[in-house]
């Protein structure tokens, strides 16, 4: 019994990772970001997407050094505990078109599952719309689960393999740091909103070390509460929730409460309820968050690194086909698109198993 | 002994496979095949609320955890 409670991270480090993260994630946006976005996944990428010029949108362009330090921080933590394994294998295509319907209904609700906490933390009550929706997809993915959807084993492979996330994202650090001429970098809008350079990388190493360790998953924790009634993955859920809060409080960010007029928000229910429903459904046959996969991506998982591949190409899909909302509301193919992407992805949970041999 | 290979299965299928397992098999000892520390302790915190005591043993590829029922 001894040997399995130091085996298992205690729950005091899980409320202390959760904390900090919500308290600098309200920080950041002291420091720059743009309000009730001081850190998101989705948004993000979608920013970085938009840098290198695979979508056009521009104020969503910017290399977001927080995603960078994620991995690396990720990459840093893996390696120091010895947990850096080069795996791959599982179904990398599906990954990547559920990586890409994830990041498309992302971008319909306005942000990741950590940001609808941060919305929350503000004062936005959509979040709770989006939490619920979140939840909800979350619990048809274990109904999945259940009925024995299964993506197929990884296996080991090469170590090079494992290496090249983490060097894209080096690349990735060197284009913010020297801007060359081929980088989108936004003049208005929640794009050219940002904290300097080392200060956003240094607090996305910060939490890519915490994130690693923690095993933190902002769909795992929800999801392990329906699934086997375990509260671990999500205390952090709400220690973030309470570190983003009282900062926001502290700091004087809290803006109004209630549903319209928040900042980079909507507020038309239907679709931030189905649009996290999709999220919440991809993320549970993915087996993780936006920020799960890119901390996955740098300890060495080609397939999480795939996945945000997908959500890279969902995110220039989104912008480019006029499916990702804005301020003004969801547009109709972003609606048509949260409805296909459900269909989608119930698609793959129904269709996706492998042959049971236990 | 019920053996469950749940190896190279991204996270949550190896607890959710350990759950079915005990479910099934009460007052059976289990032993779960497993590749990462996620899976090892997610599956452990999972047996250890079930009042199963959990034995981990390193093996070539990852962990083996020998789960006893409770008495």
């Amino acid at each position: 019994m001894r040997r399995l409670s130091r085996s298992l991270s205690p729950r005091l480090l899980l409320i202390v990772s959760g904390l900090i993260f919500g308290a600098l994630a309200s920080l950041l946006v002291r420091w720059g970001n743009p309000d009730n976005m001081g850190f998101c996944a989705a948004c993000f990428l979608r920013d970085i997407t938009g840098a290198l010029g695979l979508h056009r949108a521009e104020p969503a362009q910017y290399i977001r050094p927080e995603l960078l330090g994620l991995v690396l921080g990720s990459f840093i933590a893996a390696f120091s505990f010895r947990e850096f394994r080069t795996r791959g294998g599982s179904s990398p295509l599906v990954r990547f078109l559920l990586g890409a319907l994830m990041m498309t209904g992302a971008l319909v609700f306005l942000g990741c599952p950590a940001r609808a906490l941060l919305r929350l933390a503000g004062g936005d009550l959509n979040g709770i719309t989006a939490l619920t929706g979140l939840v909800s997809g979350a619990f048809l993915g274990i109904v999945l689960l259940r009925r024995g959807f299964n993506l197929g084993r990884s296996a080991a492979m090469p170590a090079p393999a494992g290496w090249l996330a983490p060097s894209f994202t080096v690349i990735l650090l060197l284009f913010a740091i020297f801007t060359p001429f081929f980088i989108f970098s936004s003049v208005a809008g929640p794009g050219s909103l940002h904290p300097a350079l080392w200060v956003s990388l240094i607090v996305g190493l910060a939490v890519g070390l915490l994130a690693q360790r923690t095993r933190m998953c902002f769909v795992g924790g929800w999801r392990d509460v329906v699934l086997i009634r375990d509260f671990h993955l999500f205390s952090i859920i709400a220690a973030f929730f309470v570190g983003a809060l009282v900062t926001n409080f502290a700091l004087g960010q809290v803006g109004h409460w209630g549903f319209s007029d928040q900042p980079i928000a909507h507020d038309e229910h239907l679709w931030n309820f189905f649009s996290m429903a999709l999220v919440g459904l991809a993320a549970t046959l993915l087996g993780g968050c936006p920020l799960r996969q890119m901390v996955l991506s740098g300890q060495g998982d080609t397939d999480a690194a795939v996945t945000v591949l997908g959500m890279m190409a969902g995110a220039a899909a989104s912008h480019n086909f006029g499916l990702a909302a804005s301020a003004k509301g969801v547009t109709t193919f972003g609606a048509w698109a949260v409805g296909l992407g459900l269909a989608m992805a119930l698609a793959v949970g129904l269709l996706m198993k492998e042959r049971r041999q236990t | 002994m019920v053996v469950i290979d749940a190896r190279g299965l991204s996270c949550p299928i190896p607890v959710v496979r350990t759950k079915e397992a005990i479910d099934a098999n009460a007052k059976t000892p289990l032993a779960v095949l497993v590749e990462s520390e996620v899976s090892r302790d997610n599956v452990s915190r999972l047996a250890a609320s079930r009042g199963y005591s959990v034995k981990v043993e390193r093996i070539e590829d990852g962990f083996r955890l020998m789960l006893s029922p409770p008495e």
